[in-house]
């Protein structure tokens, strides 16, 4: 695909989005609430987003995605490295299909 | 000030090691996307949002879903209006110029980064933007160099690289969970999320699991200063 308007239009509001976010939190830094709900709603969404993100996928992946996702969990909290886990997950699922293609 | 750049950037280069790393994942995921060298480039450096960039390429289709993809990129970088008010006591004092040259280059990484030395001993803003050359130089490197091995990828189901989405932010969440507190914002995102997405073409199932499990946060969770306490 050649860079075209869509392209460029897509990148650009990508960008001018998230310079907004990053600007906007300092220069409303007074006015933002350091507790209360939005505070609270703030504070779970990082999580809740990547929850999001992954669980239709998850249930879409079948039997040896969900156990390479099992996997993935359990090796972020044991380590604490995200990109080994995110490598554990990826090696089950290549290994299985491998076997399965054997 | 050119001194606390040099040291801000050198104190990023272990996270740095994990962005190249995470970023040439993305470089060969936007290969087999059909996105090319050069919109990659432009996309690293004017958005600069990890996460971000993994699910607009996730998104990366003909037509481009150009209003869901500005959405999804909104509310995932949400917690930016977060990061940034974080950072006043870093800028007191400073001109407007200042804050707006600066804050661009603020990531997840070395934002954390500046955060732990400021509560150490104190710093400024040189190093924090010491921290994002250094991050931004990674994230170019890592994901251009993958998006030029992604072109010689063939059968990327062989590697997995289909799971690789899945693995990268499965891997984030469960490097954020804190515990109980957790757990019924966590499941009410993912059931919104899987019932969204079956009656609902798109993506956006992102929007309403995340919105509907941060919601459920805020009306059923404490106060974090008394979530620590119990």
């Amino acid at each position: 695909m050649y860079p075209d308007l869509s392209v460029a239009l897509a990148i650009a509001l990508a960008a001018i989005v998230t310079y907004g976010l990053r600007i906007g939190g300092l220069l409303l830094a007074d006015r933002l609430p350091d507790s209360g709900p939005f505070k609270r709603f703030m504070d779970a969404l990082p999580g809740t987003i990547l929850v999001s993100l992954v669980a239709p996928g998850i249930i879409q992946a079948g039997i040896w995605g969900m156990v390479a996702t099992v996997l993935v969990i359990l090796t972020a909290i044991k380590s604490k490295n995200a990109f080994f886990a995110m490598l554990v997950g990826m090696i089950v699922v290549a290994a299985s299909r491998a076997l399965a293609g054997g | 000030m050119s001194e606390s750049v040099r040291r801000g950037f050198i104190a990023n280069l272990p996270v740095a090691a994990s962005v190249g790393a995470y970023g040439s994942v993305l470089g060969v995921l936007a290969a087999q996307k059909g996105l090319g060298w050069l919109a990659l480039a432009l996309m690293n450096v004017s958005v600069f949002a990890g996460s971000a960039q993994f699910v607009m390429v996730e998104m990366w289709e003909t037509p481009l879903p150009i209003f869901e993809i500005t959405m999804a990129v909104m509310v995932i970088n949400l917690r930016y209006l977060l990061i940034g008010a974080s950072l006043r006591p870093l800028f007191i004092g400073k001109s407007l110029g200042h804050k707006f040259a600066r804050m661009h280059l603020v990531t997840d990484e070395n934002w954390a980064v500046t955060m732990a030395e400021y509560r150490r001993c104190g710093t400024d803003t040189g190093f924090l933007l010491g921290g994002g050359l250094c991050v931004i130089t990674a994230w170019n490197a890592g994901t251009l160099i993958g998006h030029r091995l992604g072109a010689f990828v063939t059968h990327p189901e062989a590697f997995a690289l289909d799971f690789a989405f899945v693995a990268v932010f499965t891997a984030l969440a469960a490097s954020l969970f804190e515990g109980k507190r957790d757990i019924l914002p966590w499941l009410v995102a993912a059931a919104t999320a899987i019932a969204t997405e079956l009656f609902f073409p798109g993506k956006w199932y992102i929007i309403t699991g995340g919105m509907a499990g941060a919601l459920v946060a805020m009306l059923t969770q404490p106060e974090r200063e008394v979530a620590h306490v119990s």
